[in-house]
């Protein structure tokens, strides 16, 4: 059965995740086990409210985008509308396609939804003790990123085995979207962490930050680096514009075509942390984590208030996530060949570029001013870029190879 | 190709190079999308042939919608059938019903009075502005974009208010009688139709904006599922589809009708004939109307009161105030009532430009109350066979798209 071969794996992988985990455990102090598994039920119980309440946000802010109301009548402003949604999908009827394979399509959403929560416990929310004298982190693993990107992979897997499952059509072609977009964007988001990761000279997440404290947000040395992780995270998120393996108008859905109930909500849930996770890791490698802006810092009155652990954690999350949702109402979806050419030849040579130069600026110890430079120099690059092909002259042949319309 | 119809419709699949590993086992996958599918723009059913995400051969199987409206239209009189016109293509509703009233009006010989026919155009002009905003909404829906749909159908809400102010329905408004209009035009009327004209270019402005410089919309559109203006004609593509493919042919100039020839308009004309230009010269198309529409209403000011329906008694019912005076008008007005009125034996058509293309009403009469025979030439089901020419060989993504650019209404496609 082939489900049951996936799961031995999957098992397998669960089993040893702990051996993994200890073999790299850190040398400090830690927090009581019982602190730590509070604080990862409060990390899930946060994401899982966090999801309910990013639908509503989402759909009153994409219905100002789009001049209408959106939900206004459950509750006050709409406030229960996620409470009425969750009611709905535990209690509509819970089918189970009959010719699909049982096992991997029950296990599909669930792993989904268990690896996307999996990296959020890693995000620092702030200074270490600060949470009631304990760590403001479920774990402080050395190899951070690196873990973050072996579960947020897996989480993919759900998608794939969703649409393999459901033995129908449309779920196969959009999963095997997701499995091509995934190739691609993949290796262009991680070779855009290598550069910030090189400088720093760790993958741990709480030092990345203090490090930023120390030097000065990455963002200004790392600039291309942002942007491309920017995009990719989207596409991870499967998000617009790279929300092609859900595309709606020609897969009805996708990978979850077949998904009803809370097993569809469960897909739904899992593309939500993925944002909120995503959202959250941008701000900790980018942009200096949960401290406030340096200069502010400085400002007597100001910097007292404004410097309370979790607040700016949360102030620029939501940045991000309402980045996400601007995103959405604007733009419109790629198609899955042109997201890959659109990662293979632009975002990836971008990295390795990207990538090359810091590797060179680091190795022959030049001043970090050198990449704040560059990046300048490719922020202008990108603008004068972006002027000269910012109105596709209708004349002119599509710039990414358009395959349609080829006479066959 | 498209001189060889049997090529057309059974590619042999061993002509595409479906695999470069011969190895790999792979086969061509066929997938039903329709009846119900939320991108078929109704109930359009295509069979495609799929290797990968290529579309070897689409197959499009329509009647999911057939209502039998040409064949009830046999059992109405043919002030009645105006009933059945204008529910064939609920999006440009108005140009079947003025395209069924020219075609028996020339049946009959029927004069429209100058104001009424100003009015038709200047409502028909307005119905295309509408079926436009929508092919346009939910055309770039189909891209994956959501926000243009909602503004697009904020205009299209202000011309069926406006639709419902004339005639009491915002879609199915029977407000064209045989030889004129139901009625005149609500008094401040015009006044809210210049209002409107007014703030539309720049809400043609605000879609542009919203759309065609977005690279992405670029990317997905520029060069799909290209129709060569050969294969146009031969497809017999119409309408602004047929015009994106460098086609000059708009009824309203090469067989004006309704007095089109003495309104100033340009027939915007592309070269592309790629889903970017078809979506393209539907913008185009409504700032041509607004002037139309502009100038319908200069007109309408211009003229003042004056009749708006065919003063002869045979055709059109008597005024309500005769009928207590005239003893004639009360004959004129039962046997009009009972039994409509006998069209002299013959048959006819009237081709018209709505807004998918050639729109005419083929009447047959057989001397009676009631057409013998009506056949409809509805854009949509002509224009829906260059479909799987079109979208031979483009992605599936883009096979929504090139459906959308098309602008099948799926009622007029059956009727």
């Amino acid at each position: 059965m082939k489900g049951m071969q996936g799961l031995g794996v999957l098992l397998g992988v669960l089993a040893l995740s702990p051996a993994l985990a200890a073999e790299t455990a850190v040398a400090e102090a830690t927090d009581p086990l019982w602190m730590v598994g509070l604080k990862a039920f409060l990390v899930i119980f946060g994401l899982l409210t966090a999801f309910a309440y990013m639908t509503l946000v989402e759909r009153r802010l994409l219905a100002r985008i789009q001049i209408r109301q959106g939900p206004n009548r459950v509750g006050p402003t709409g406030l229960l509308q996620p409470l009425a949604d969750a009611i709905k999908s535990i209690f509509k009827e819970d089918l189970v396609v009959a010719k699909a394979d049982r096992v991997v399509f029950v296990l599909a959403p669930m792993i989904s939804v268990t690896f996307a929560v999996l990296t959020f416990g890693l995000i620092p929310f702030g200074p270490k003790d600060a949470f009631f004298g304990y760590d403001p982190w479920v774990i402080d693993l050395d190899v951070g990123l690196l873990y973050v990107f072996a579960v947020s992979e897996i989480a993919i897997y759900g998608i794939f085995l969703a649409g393999w499952a459901s033995n129908s059509k449309y779920s196969l072609l959009g999963s095997l979207r997701s499995s091509a977009s995934m190739i691609s964007y993949e290796l262009a988001l991680g070779i855009s962490l290598l550069a910030p990761v090189l400088l720093v000279g760790s993958l741990n997440l709480r030092q990345i930050v203090e490090w930023q404290h120390q030097n000065g947000w990455l963002i200004l040395y790392m600039l291309p680096a942002f942007a491309i992780f920017l995009l990719t995270s989207m596409a991870e998120a499967a998000r617009t514009p790279f929300d092609l393996p859900e595309a709606e108008q020609e897969l009805v859905g996708g990978y979850n075509t077949e998904y009803s109930s809370i097993k569809w909500a469960l897909f739904q849930m899992a593309e939500y942390i993925h944002l909120i996770t995503a959202s959250a890791l941008i701000p900790t490698l980018f942009l200096g984590g949960w401290r406030m802006p340096g200069f502010m810092e400085q400002i007597p009155v100001i910097g007292g208030i404004f410097s309370l652990p979790y607040l700016w954690m949360f102030v620029k999350i939501a940045f991000f996530l309402f980045f996400f949702i601007w995103v959405r109402g604007t733009l419109f979806r790629l198609r899955y060949d042109q997201l890959m050419v659109f990662s293979w030849g632009r975002l990836f040579p971008l990295a390795l570029v990207w990538f090359l130069l810091s590797a060179g600026v680091v190795a022959f110890g030049l001043p970090l001013s050198l990449l704040a430079w560059l990046s300048l120099a490719s922020l202008v690059g990108f603008l004068v870029y972006a002027a000269v092909t910012a109105r596709p002259d209708p004349k002119a042949p599509s710039r990414l190879g358009n395959r349609g319309g080829v006479r066959v | 190709m498209v001189r060889d119809p049997a090529k057309l419709h059974s590619p042999s699949v061993e002509a595409y190079e479906i695999s470069d590993a011969p190895e790999l086992k792979s086969e061509v996958m066929t997938l039903n999308v329709g009846p119900q599918h939320p991108s078929t723009h109704g109930v359009l059913r295509v069979v495609v042939d799929l290797s990968g995400e290529q579309i070897l051969r689409l197959t499009p199987h329509i009647g999911y919608l057939h209502t039998g409206f040409e064949k009830n239209m046999e059992h109405r009189t043919y002030t009645q059938c105006i009933t059945y016109t204008p529910r064939m293509d609920y999006l440009h509703s108005f140009a079947h019903d003025l395209a069924y009233a020219l075609a028996v009006e020339k049946l009959v010989g029927a004069e429209v009075p100058p104001r009424a026919e100003t009015i038709r155009v200047m409502l028909n002009e307005l119905s295309r502005i509408a079926s436009h905003l929508v092919f346009l909404g939910t055309g770039l829906l189909d891209f994956g974009a959501l926000t243009p749909f909602f503004y697009a159908f904020r205009e299209r809400e202000a011309v069926l208010d406006l639709f419902e102010w004339v005639s009491g329905q915002r879609f199915h408004h029977n407000y064209i009688r045989i030889g004129g209009l139901k009625e005149d035009l609500p008094p401040e009327f015009l006044g809210e139709v210049k209002k409107f004209i007014a703030q539309m270019p720049y809400r043609i402005d605000e879609y542009e904006a919203l759309f065609r410089e977005s690279p992405i919309f670029y990317e997905r559109a520029r060069g799909v599922a290209v129709i060569p203006p050969d294969d146009a004609i031969n497809l017999s593509l119409t309408g602004g589809s047929l015009r994106a493919s460098g086609v000059d042919y708009d009824v309203r100039k090469a067989y004006p009708y309704s007095g089109y020839e003495t309104y100033k308009f340009e027939v915007p004309v592309l070269y592309g004939g790629d889903v970017y230009d078809r979506m393209i010269i539907r913008i185009l198309e409504m700032r041509e109307s607004v002037k139309i529409i502009q100038q319908a209403v200069e007109r309408l000011e211009a003229m003042g009161p004056g009749p708006i329906r065919d003063p002869n008694p045979q055709i059109s019912l008597p005024p309500r105030h005769l009928l207590e005076t005239s003893m004639e008008a009360v004959i004129y007005h039962f046997k009009l009532v009972t039994e409509g009125f006998h069209p002299a034996l013959g048959e006819v058509y009237v081709p018209t430009e709505s807004a998918r293309g050639e729109l005419g009403y083929y009447i047959i009469s057989d001397g009676g109350s009631m057409p013998y025979r009506v056949k409809v030439r509805s854009p949509s089901f002509v224009n829906l066979q260059s479909l799987s020419f079109a979208c031979k060989g483009v992605q599936m993504a883009d096979m929504v798209v090139v459906i959308a650019s098309l602008d099948p209404v799926m009622g007029d496609v059956d009727r």
